[in-house]
C-alpha cells in the first residue's frame, strides 16, 4: 500500500460474502467504520479487529484489516494481549450483549478497570442473535424470548452504567441509523487514549425487531433522544423545548418557557469531576419520561494500560540495564567442579 | 549444659564417619521456618559439591492451627558424594519441632536414625493439639532411635539475651539453632547462611539469627553426646563445570526467558495464580530487564487468551497454571490450535479433581493434556524428568511451537516445580538458537498455505503491510484460510491439524533404554518418576535381572521407535502416578500389553516401591 495516497472506504472492503441477514443493524455499522477508518491517517495494515462470538463478531472478516475472530466473550482479554505486545496498533473489538456482558463480563470489567488502550463495539440488540434468539444481559424485564416463553424476570444491565463502575475513563452511545452521529463518535472513540467504550443501539430485525424503535424511528426519536454535545445544556425534543434540570440531589425533565430557561439546566461536561454526573447519564434511559443520551457520555484522560506496562519495563531495563543471559543462568551463587 | 556462645572452631577437630550419602529432614509448625532451614541446608550441600535431591512438602493452608497435625511443613534433602535421583525413600537424621511434626514423620526414619526433638514444645498441650495420649520421650515409642531432646526455646533464648528482641521473635529464631546443629553434625561451615542472613534481615532481628546459628553449632561441638553423631560427606564427583542449585519452577521461568532470547522474540506471560505455578508468574514478573512482558489477567481464560493475543502480535506467548486453570483454559487452546498460533502451555500438575490436594505432586493431568478439548485438536505435549531438565523441556517446547506454529504443553509437577537439585550451567552459546521470521512477502501470501516440511502456516503479525487477512475459530478453507462449511474441506482440515503434529515426530529422537537393551522388564515413564526409576534400576540389574528404562520426554507425539524398542523386553511396567493414563495409551497405540503401577498419594514413588513392583512382575 503507498502510503501517499489516500485509503478510501473501498479499501476496507473484503471480498468475504457478508452473511447478516438482510436488513440487520450491523451493516449500518459496518459502513460507518468503513467509512471512518480511512480517516484516521493510519496505514491500514495498523488495524486489528478482534471479536468475540455472536452476528456482531463476524465483523473483521468483512473489513480489510487484520482480523481475529476468536471465542465467545474472550475478545478483550485477546485484544489486551495484542495491544500489550504491539501498542503502536489501532485494536479494535467488536462485541455483543451476550458476548461482552455475559459470558465476557468478567475481562470488559477488567479491560475497562485497566484502562487498555482498546477501541470497543458493542452491539447492543438486546438479544443473542446468532443462537437465534434467546434473551440476553440487556434484554428488558418480561421479554419473551425462545428461553423465556413467559418473559423473563431478571433485570438488565445498563452497558454504559457497568462500565462506569468498572472506571471506564471514556464512554459512549450511538445508534445503528443514525450514520453522521455514528460516524463522528467513531471518530471521537478512535482519539482516545484508553479504553473508548461505545454502546451502538443496533437493530435484529429477525429476533429483536423494533427493539429500539423509541429511538431509532424518526418521528419520534427528537422526544426520546438527549443529543450530548460538551459545553452545551442538556437540550432535547423536536421543538427543542425540553431540558434536564438538578433537583437536589437529582434531576428532572423540564418544559423551557414553562417556569424554565436554558439557563437552568445542566451542562454536558464529558470530564465532569463528579462520576455522579457521569452515572446519571448512563442510567438516564431506564427511567420512565426521561430521554435517552447518546454521544459522548464521559471522557477523562488517564495513562492507558500498555504504556504503564511498557514504560515499567523500560524502567527497569534503563535502571538494570539488558538482561544478561549468562548472568540469568548462573543465578545468585555457584560452585566449580574440576 | 553450656550456652556460652562461641565461635565456631577455626578447624573441625571432630572425628567425623563417613557417609556416602544422608538424608536430613526438617519438620515443624507452618510457623517454625521449615521450608527455609532445609533450603539453607541445601544451599550449604550444594555449594559444598554434594549431589542432592530435595522434597519440600507443606500444607496447602498458610498457617493451619499452631502445632496440629494438618500444619505440619516438612523439607527433605538427599545429599551425597555420589550422584543420587531422590529425594530418598528414608530419613537418617530427622528434625521434629513438635509433637505432631514426630507423629506424622517419625515413619520415615531409618532404624537408629538421629532424632532431634525441641523437648520445649513436649507439654501436654502440644500433646492435645498432636492427638497424642502419652508423652513419646518417655513412653518408650522411641526406643528404636538416637533420639536428642533439645530445648530449643530456651537456648535460643539465652543465645539472643542481649539482643533485646521481643519474645516472639526469639521464637521466630529457634530454627536457625537446629541449623546450627545440623552444620555441626555434617561438618559444614555456616558462611553462607550467615551472609544469606544479612541480605535477608536487619539489626536486631539479624543479629539475633546468627547469634542463634552460631549457638546451635556451639551447642553440639560442646555437648560430649554430639561427638558420636558427626558426620561427612564428601563432594560427589559430578561431571567438570559451573553448577547452581536450581528448582524446577525457576527453571522453567529461566528456560522460557532463554527461548525468548534464542528466537528473538519478546516474552509475553499471561497467568492467573495457583499453586503449585505461581512461582513462574512471580520469577518471569522478575526479569523486566528481558523484555518480559508479565500479565496477571483476571482468570485463567483471560491469562491463556492474552497469551495468544500476543501470539498473534509476534511475541512467544506462555501461560502458566496448574490443573484446575487447564480446565478452564481448554477452549481458548482449541483457538490457538485452530488458527495455528505458537503458544507454550505450562500445566505444574498437582493432586485433583477440583481442588484436590493444591501442594502435593500428581500426574494425572496426562489425559486432559492430550485429549482434553472439544473435537479433534491435537497438540504436542512435553514432560520434563528433573527440576533441571525443566529448563532444556522449556526451550524444547518452545522451539517446537514457533517451528510448527502450534500450541504445545509443558507438563510438570509439584514435586519438580518446588524439589530443587544441582546444575550444570550451560553457556548462553551451548543454547539452540532457533531465530524465528515473520512472513512479509505479500506475493502470494495465503494465511493458511503450509511449509511442506513442517506443515506450518506462515506467521503474518498485524503491522506488517500487505498482509491484511482474518483468522479465526470457524473451520477454514484449506490454504485461503476463508470461512468455509464445506464437508470434504472439514475433513481434510482435521486430518491437516493431525499431521501437522504427528509430524513434530521428525524432531523427537528415537529412545535409548537405560540399563539392558532388551530382557526382563522394560520400565516406561514420564516426568518426575524419573529419579525413583532411575535409581531403582542398578540394584535390580545387580540382582542379575535385565531391566531397561524408557522415560518419555514427548508424550505427543511419541518417538517413532517406542513400539519396536518395547516389543525387545518380556514385560512392560508403567509406574504413574495416576491410575495408568500413559499406561492406557501405550496398550491403545501399540496394542502392548503394558502393566500399570498406580499409586495417588500425592507423593513420588520411592526407589523400593520401584524394586519391589518389577521383582513382582518379573516372578
Ligand atoms: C463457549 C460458548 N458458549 C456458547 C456459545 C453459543 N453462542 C454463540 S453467540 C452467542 C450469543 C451471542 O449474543 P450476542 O453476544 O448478543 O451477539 P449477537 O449475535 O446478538 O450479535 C452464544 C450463546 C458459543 N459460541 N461458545
Ligand atoms: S439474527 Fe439478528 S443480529 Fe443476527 S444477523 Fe440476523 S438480524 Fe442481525
Ligand atoms: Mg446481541
Amino acid at each position: 500500500m503507498n502510503a501517499s495516497v489516500p485509503l478510501t472506504r473501498k479499501d476496507f472492503q473484503t471480498d468475504q460474502e457478508v452473511r447478516w441477514c438482510p436488513g440487520c443493524g450491523d451493516y449500518a455499522i459496518l459502513a460507518a467504520v468503513q467509512s471512518v477508518f480511512p480517516e484516521l491517517g493510519v496505514p491500514r495494515e495498523k488495524f486489528a479487529v478482534i471479536s468475540g462470538i455472536g452476528c456482531s463478531s463476524r465483523f473483521p472478516y468483512y473489513m480489510n484489516t487484520f482480523g481475529f475472530h476468536t471465542i465467545h466473550g474472550r475478545a478483550p482479554a485477546v485484544a489486551t494481549g495484542l495491544k500489550l505486545a504491539r501498542p503502536e496498533l489501532e485494536v479494535w473489538v467488536a462485541t455483543g450483549d451476550g458476548d461482552s456482558l455475559s459470558i465476557g463480563g468478567n475481562h470488559t470489567i477488567h479491560m475497562l478497570r485497566r484502562n487498555v488502550g482498546l477501541k470497543v463495539l458493542l452491539f447492543n440488540n438486546k438479544i443473542y442473535g446468532l443462537t437465534k434468539g434467546q434473551y440476553s444481559p440487556t434484554s428488558e424485564i418480561g421479554k419473551k424470548a425462545k428461553s423465556t416463553p413467559f418473559g423473563s424476570v431478571d433485570r438488565p444491565f445498563s452497558p454504559l452504567a457497568l462500565a462506569l463502575g468498572a472506571g471506564a475513563t471514556f464512554i459512549a452511545r450511538s445508534v445503528d441509523v443514525f450514520q453522521p452521529h455514528l460516524k463522528s463518535t467513531l471518530k471521537r472513540v478512535a482519539s482516545h487514549k484508553g479504553t473508548a467504550f461505545t454502546e451502538i443501539l443496533q437493530n435484529c430485525n429477525i429476533f429483536n425487531d423494533g427493539a429500539w424503535d423509541a429511538i431509532a424511528e424518526k418521528d419520534v426519536r427528537d422526544d426520546h433522544v438527549l443529543f450530548l454535545e460538551h459545553g452545551k445544556p442538556l437540550v432535547f425534543g423536536k421543538a427543542k423545548d425540553k431540558g434536564i434540570r438538578q433537583n437536589g440531589f437529582d434531576i428532572e425533565v423540564v418544559t423551557l418557557g414553562q417556569g424554565a430557561s436554558e439557563a437552568d439546566l445542566l451542562v454536558h461536561n464529558e470530564q465532569h469531576p463528579s462520576l455522579a454526573y457521569a452515572f446519571m447519564l448512563a442510567s438516564m434511559d431506564s427511567r420512565p419520561g426521561f430521554p435517552t443520551p447518546v454521544g459522548v457520555l464521559r471522557a477523562v484522560d488517564m495513562p492507558a494500560y500498555e504504556d504503564l506496562v511498557n514504560s515499567q519495563v523500560q524502567q527497569v531495563v534503563g535502571a538494570k540495564g539488558k538482561g544478561d543471559l549468562g548472568k540469568l543462568l548462573r543465578g545468585p551463587e555457584t560452585w566449580e567442579i574440576k | 549444659m553450656s550456652t556460652a556462645i562461641a565461635p565456631p572452631p577455626a578447624e573441625d577437630r571432630t572425628r567425623r564417619k563417613r557417609l556416602q550419602n544422608a538424608v536430613i529432614r526438617f519438620c515443624g509448625d507452618s510457623g517454625d521456618g521449615m521450608q527455609v532451614t532445609g533450603s539453607q541446608f541445601t544451599n550449604t550441600a550444594a555449594l559444598f559439591g554434594n549431589d542432592l535431591s530435595t522434597f519440600p512438602d507443606f500444607p496447602a493452608e498458610i498457617r493451619a492451627p499452631q502445632g496440629t497435625l494438618p500444619g505440619v511443613s516438612g523439607f527433605q534433602v538427599n545429599f551425597s558424594s555420589t550422584e543420587v535421583f531422590t529425594p530418598g525413600d528414608s530419613v537418617d537424621v530427622l528434625i521434629a519441632m513438635n509433637p505432631a511434626a514426630l507423629k506424622t514423620n517419625i515413619g520415615d526414619l531409618k532404624t537408629g536414625g538421629i532424632l532431634i526433638v525441641n523437648s520445649d514444645s513436649f507439654t501436654d498441650v502440644d500433646f492435645k493439639k498432636a492427638k497424642i495420649t502419652s508423652n513419646p520421650l518417655e513412653d518408650g515409642s522411641l526406643s528404636g532411635y538416637r533420639v536428642f531432646p533439645v530445648d530449643l526455646l530456651k537456648l535460643t533464648k539465652a543465645a539472643t539475651k542481649d539482643t533485646g528482641l521481643d519474645a516472639k521473635s526469639v521464637d521466630r529464631s529457634k530454627n536457625f539453632f537446629a541449623l546450627g546443629m545440623c552444620y555441626w553434625l555434617f561438618g559444614r561451615s555456616m558462611d553462607g547462611t550467615l551472609r544469606w542472613i544479612d541480605s535477608k534481615f536487619k539489626g536486631q532481628v539479624a543479629e539475633a539469627n546468627k547469634l542463634t546459628l552460631k549457638a546451635g553449632y556451639a551447642y553440639c561441638d560442646a555437648t560430649e553426646a554430639y561427638q558420636t553423631a558427626a558426620y561427612e560427606v564428601a563432594p560427589a564427583k559430578l561431571p567438570a563445570g559451573t553448577y547452581r542449585n536450581l528448582s524446577g519452577n525457576n527453571a522453567l521461568a529461566m528456560g522460557l526467558v532463554a527461548a525468548s532470547e534464542r528466537c528473538g522474540l519478546p516474552l509475553f506471560l499471561g497467568s492467573y495464580p495457583i499453586t503449585p505455578a505461581s512461582d513462574i508468574l512471580h520469577e518471569l514478573s522478575m526479569y523486566k530487564s528481558f523484555g518480559v512482558v508479565s500479565f496477571q489477567a483476571e482468570d485463567e481464560i483471560a491469562a491463556v487468551t492474552s497469551a495468544i493475543g500476543a501470539a498473534y502480535g509476534g511475541c512467544l506467548a506462555t501461560t502458566t497454571t496448574s490443573g484446575p486453570g487447564m480446565a478452564l483454559k481448554m477452549e481458548a487452546i482449541g483457538l490457538a490450535i485452530a488458527v495455528e498460533l505458537p503458544l507454550v502451555v505450562v500445566d505444574i500438575q498437582r493432586g485433583g479433581p477440583s481442588t484436590g490436594l493444591p501442594t502435593k505432586t500428581e500426574q494425572a493431568d496426562l489425559f486432559q493434556a492430550i485429549f482434553g478439548r472439544n473435537s479433534e485438536a491435537p497438540l504436542p505435549v512435553l514432560a520434563p524428568a528433573t527440576p533441571g531438565d525443566c529448563f532444556w523441556v522449556a526451550l524444547e517446547a518452545s522451539r517446537i511451537a514457533l517451528k510448527y506454529m502450534t500450541p504445545v504443553i509443558i507438563l510438570s509437577d509439584g514435586y519438580l516445580a518446588n524439589g530443587a537439585e544441582p546444575w550444570r550451567v550451560p553457556s548462553v552459546d551451548e543454547l539452540p538458537a532457533f531465530p524465528t521470521k515473520f512472513r512479509t512477502d505479500p506475493e502470494g501470501f495465503k494465511p493458511f498455505m503450509r511449509d511442506p516440511a513442517t506443515l506450518a502456516r506462515p506467521w503474518a503479525v498485524p503491522g506488517t503491510p500487505g498482509l491484511e487477512h482474518r483468522i479465526g475459530g470457524i473451520e477454514k478453507q484449506d490454504v485461503t484460510g476463508n470461512i468455509n462449511y464445506e464437508p470434504a474441506n472439514h475433513d481434510k482440515m482435521v486430518r491437516l491439524r493431525a499431521a501437522k503434529v504427528a509430524g513434530v515426530v521428525q524432531d523427537v529422537p528415537d529412545v535409548v533404554p537405560a540399563g539392558d537393551p532388551e530382557g526382563d522388564v522394560v520400565i516406561v515413564g514420564w516426568g518426575s518418576t524419573y529419579g525413583s526409576i532411575t535409581s531403582a534400576l542398578a540394584p535390580l540389574r545387580a540382582k542379575g535381572h535385565k531391566v531397561g528404562h524408557i522415560h518419555l520426554r514427548h508424550l505427543n507425539p511419541l518417538p517413532k521407535n517406542l513400539g519396536e524398542v518395547m516389543k525387545r523386553y518380556k514385560k512392560v511396567l508403567v509406574p504413574e502416578i495416576n491410575l495408568g493414563q500413559l499406561a492406557f495409551i501405550l496398550r491403545s497405540i501399540y496394542l502392548v500389553d503394558a502393566i500399570s503401577y498406580a499409586k495417588v498419594e500425592g507423593k513420588p514413588f520411592k526407589q523400593s516401591e520401584i524394586e519391589t513392583k518389577v521383582l513382582e512382575v518379573i516372578k
